[in-house]
């Protein structure tokens, strides 16, 4: 009865959706009152109806209700309390309604947040997620049902795929899946403008808080997935260049440009159409990445189970929303005046420009690479993989020429630059910087590689660089008190420090780890990178699902005792599928990894030891970005209360034309 | 005029997007054709990848049917397809040559240790040079070569069980047949 329940919860759902579409999107366009006051009730009551469906099933797994198909599936009685609730994402159908949850969370804090919005301009918003809602609902209820029934019931569940039972499922899907359902606020409020015919400071104003929002979860998502490959693959990397990651990183690439020239339309007015279209672009980047996963259509290690009528599905509802985006955007885009006026070829606006063009470039070039043996397989070339040689290489060229702007443009006048007085900002920073990398290069001992050592001067420039505001008013204060650095560009010089550290982490493990591999039989050890390894044999060890043989190494430095470590590799009961679980021993500056190979016989194993410095950077960076993103969010502006749009539009007009010449550098 | 154009540009991108999409969902990766098919195997000369001081070269592939697999560790792909080769090497029914595609040597030879070796030789391209004269677009590929040395067939994507079944063996039967 109770999945039942669940079933008809989605149904109410949609009929809810259907509302909050109609009578925000007819409603605002006719101007009737009396609709638009129904869009909130009716958003709310489908986010409400949908959490419900999501409680009911979470509930179906917790009792082991294996009557339910999607339940028998993926989970099992001897499966751990809290893996039955991260295995309510596990597959498919499951993942579907979390977005659709997530996209419930998302429409519920709009429709929170929205009252001072224009009342036109909130029920739009509200009426294009309702839009999104529907075609999710319907998808989710006519192929991907989770509350179909197995008749006779199954006496016992199958499991959850080994190589997500771990701690990570709780947090990687539902971080990354609330980055891709929150592009699509950003995509609503564009949509909405377009609608509206009127795209203004205020509606980036608006639009750039929730786009911020969106970005940190799915930067939190990313770096969270990325450790966790590393960590669980036991493949020893943090980036695979895997179909179903670029999926997520391209909508990050254009998400990061949209903040940045949300950042030119509110201040400047300038780029408007630009801004709606990078809007519309990292939403419809966010459903290709859905339709990627979805539809088995390319070769990926995430691969979920497939159905040729989803990809048709999602297929559709991508052509349609971003169909439906981009022709009134072809519309209405041409009309608006981009007020911005002219600008220099050194300002920020250039800087910010820039900025654009190259995460737009490397967000295409993922998008060719990832799509390339789509392309082929399209005119019947077979499915392959173009893989990190082909990623390598462009991303390398592109990045370098990004991250040494990154340093420059906030530093840069709005409108009309002067290139001595940033270059009186910026000259100590560039031989601190220069200063500082080479010492580092020679305590990594880098100087072997190019590669290494650009990427030690170029963190090493973007964290020096980022930091001479913070510091410079900091000093300032300190002598007269009176000099006040606003959270957002606090905020924007933490996310660069933390983009800085992220190279310096990414450069430094590939060019300068080392990776060994050896035979080992118990009582042999190795040196690797000064640390004996000492194998001390493999012994059975048994887990709730699953067998397990462990190794032990031990580890000394100079006769100094670093640390034991232990890796496994894991059989489950279900399948007999197995899974490596490398043993690491993490510290700041180096990471030891040791990953058990195949049995040799005679108690000889094939073991793999690497030695990765400065790997925890990156995440470390990743990090640093989101608290970045966290203080831009506290920004006094958009704390501000009670006040009207109509002064909002105001204030922003005389902001832009007068105030900004003198609070230098906002961004 | 002009400045209207930049508008719709998005939107043709899009319908250009869908299209192989489209395309995409409904190929069959088996249906291959190959301008090198029913050719004899380009001439080339690569390093062996466990003995660089050796050469192999096209002369090895001649006098016998076999199979040549192009492969790389950084190909998702081929981890699936390595347990597939690994488990049908073991059946000893053809020779498997491994062309190994834009590589490093010690992450391949690391990559084969650990998960097994199911090839009889491998050459190294670490260029990719003579890949592209055998007309590769990726990893991984595989091809058939007869007795005389002559591609009869080429499988584009990762080998699996039922490939080995419906496209492979009954090939392999029938050149033998002939051969005989």
């Amino acid at each position: 009865m109770i999945p039942e329940l669940g079933q008809l919860a989605l149904v109410i759902a949609l009929c809810l959706a259907v509302a909050q579409c109609f009578f925000g999107i007819v409603g605002a366009q006719r101007g009737h009152f009396i609709w638009m006051n129904a869009v909130r009730p009716a958003a709310v009551g489908q986010a409400l109806f949908v959490s419900l469906a999501f409680v009911i099933l979470t509930y179906s797994f917790l009792t082991n209700d294996f009557s339910v198909r999607y339940v028998a599936e993926n989970s099992n009685t001897a499966l751990p309390w809290p893996y039955k609730i991260t295995a309510v994402w596990g597959a498919h159908e499951g993942s579907l309604l979390l977005w659709i949850f997530v996209l419930g969370l998302w429409t519920l804090a709009v429709a929170r947040f929205s009252r001072r919005l224009p009342q036109e301009f909130a029920s739009r918003v509200l009426g294009v997620l309702g839009l999104i809602s529907i075609g999710f609902l319907l998808f989710m209820l006519t192929t991907s049902d989770p509350f179909t029934r197995l008749l006779p019931p199954a006496a016992q569940g199958r499991d959850l795929n080994p190589l997500l039972q771990d701690p990570g499922m709780a947090v990687h899907p539902p971080m990354l899946y609330m980055g891709y359902v929150g592009m699509s606020v950003a995509f609503a409020f564009a949509v909405a403008a377009l609608l509206g015919g009127r795209m203004d400071a205020v509606w980036a104003r608006w639009s750039r808080p929730w786009t911020l929002v969106a970005w940190l979860f799915l930067t939190i998502g990313i770096t969270f997935g990325s450790w966790w490959s590393y960590y669980v693959l036991g493949w020893g990397g943090f980036w695979f260049w895997d179909p179903v990651e670029n999926a997520s990183f391209m909508p990050w690439l254009v998400g990061t440009a949209l903040v940045h020239s949300l950042a030119v339309t509110e201040k400047r007015g300038a780029f408007k159409s630009w801004t709606a279209l990078l809007a519309i672009a990292a939403f419809s980047l966010s459903l290709l990445g859905t339709f990627l996963v979805r539809s088995g259509i390319l070769i990926s290690v995430h691969a979920f189970a497939t159905d040729p009528r989803r990809g048709i599905f999602i297929l559709a509802m991508l052509g349609a929303f971003v169909g439906l985006a981009l022709i009134l955007y072809a519309w209405r885009a041409p009309m608006f005046s981009e007020s911005g006026g002219g600008f220099k070829v050194f300002s920020r606006e250039t800087f910010l420009l820039l900025n654009n063009i190259f995460l737009v470039v490397a967000a295409a070039a993922v998008l060719l690479g990832t799509l390339y043996p789509l392309v082929l397989g399209a005119l019947n070339l077979g499915q392959i993989s173009v893989g990190p040689p082909y990623f390598d290489h462009i991303f390398v060229p592109l990045m370098i020429p990004f991250f040494i702007l990154i340093g420059i443009g906030p530093y840069v006048r709005w409108k009309h630059g002067s290139v001595p007085h940033t270059g009186r900002k910026l000259g100590w920073v560039a031989a601190l910087a220069l200063l500082v990398g080479a010492i580092v290069i020679v305590l990594l001992r880098a100087e072997t590689s190019f590669i290494a050592m650009a990427g030690v001067l170029l963190a090493a420039w973007t964290v020096f660089s980022a930091l001479q505001e913070p510091v410079q008013r900091l000093w300032q204060r300190l002598r007269h008190r009176h000099a006040s650095l606003g959270r957002s560009v606090l905020g924007m010089s933490v996310a660069h420090v933390g983009a800085g550290l992220m190279i310096l982490g990414v450069t430094v493990t590939t060019m300068l780890g080392i990776t060994v591999d050896r035979v080992f039989t118990p009582g042999s050890s190795l040196s690797v990178h000064g640390d004996q390894y000492a194998f001390e044999g493999v012994q059975d060890v048994s887990g709730p699902n699953y067998q397990a043989v462990q190794g032990t190494f031990v580890v000394t430095h100079d006769g100094r005792p670093v640390t034991v470590i232990y890796p496994q590799k894991r059989q489950f009961r279900r399948d007999g599928t197995t899974t490596t679980e490398a043993a690491i021993d993490a510290g700041p500056f180096r990471d030891l990894y040791v990953a058990l190979g195949n049995p040799l016989g005679h108690g000889a194993w094939s073991v793999r030891i690497e030695y990765k410095p400065l790997v925890r950077f990156i995440w470390l960076g990743g990090l640093i970005m989101v608290l970045g993103g966290f203080i831009a969010l506290m920004d006094k502006r958009y704390r501000r209360v009670r006040i009207t749009a109509v002064t909002l539009d105001v204030a922003a007009t005389l902001g832009d034309a007068g105030t900004n010449l003198r609070r230098e550098p906002e961004h | 005029m002009h400045r209207r154009l930049v508008f719709i540009l998005p939107i043709l991108v899009l319908i250009a997007l869908i299209g192989f999409f489209w395309r995409g969902l409904y190929l069959n990766p088996t249906l291959v054709t190959s301008p090198l098919i029913g050719k004899p195997v380009p001439d080339f000369s690569l390093p062996r990848l466990h003995d660089p001081q050796q050469a192999f070269n096209q002369s090895r592939l001649k006098g016998q049917v076999s199979l040549v697999n192009v492969w790389a560790t950084w190909c998702v792909a081929c981890r699936e397809e390595q347990r597939t080769l690994l488990h049908f090497s073991k059946q000893n029914i053809v020779p498997i040559y491994g062309l190994d595609y834009k590589d490093d040597r010690q992450s391949a030879l690391r990559w084969l240790t650990e998960r097994g070796n199911p090839y009889t030789a491998i050459a190294f391209d670490a260029t990719g040079n003579v890949a592209i004269n055998w007309g590769v677009y990726g990893a991984p590929e595989t091809f058939l070569i007869d007795q005389h040395g002559i591609i009869r067939y080429k499988y584009i994507g990762p080998i699996t069980t039922e490939v080995i079944q419906r496209e492979l063996l009954p090939r392999i039967r029938a050149l033998r047949r002939e051969g005989t």
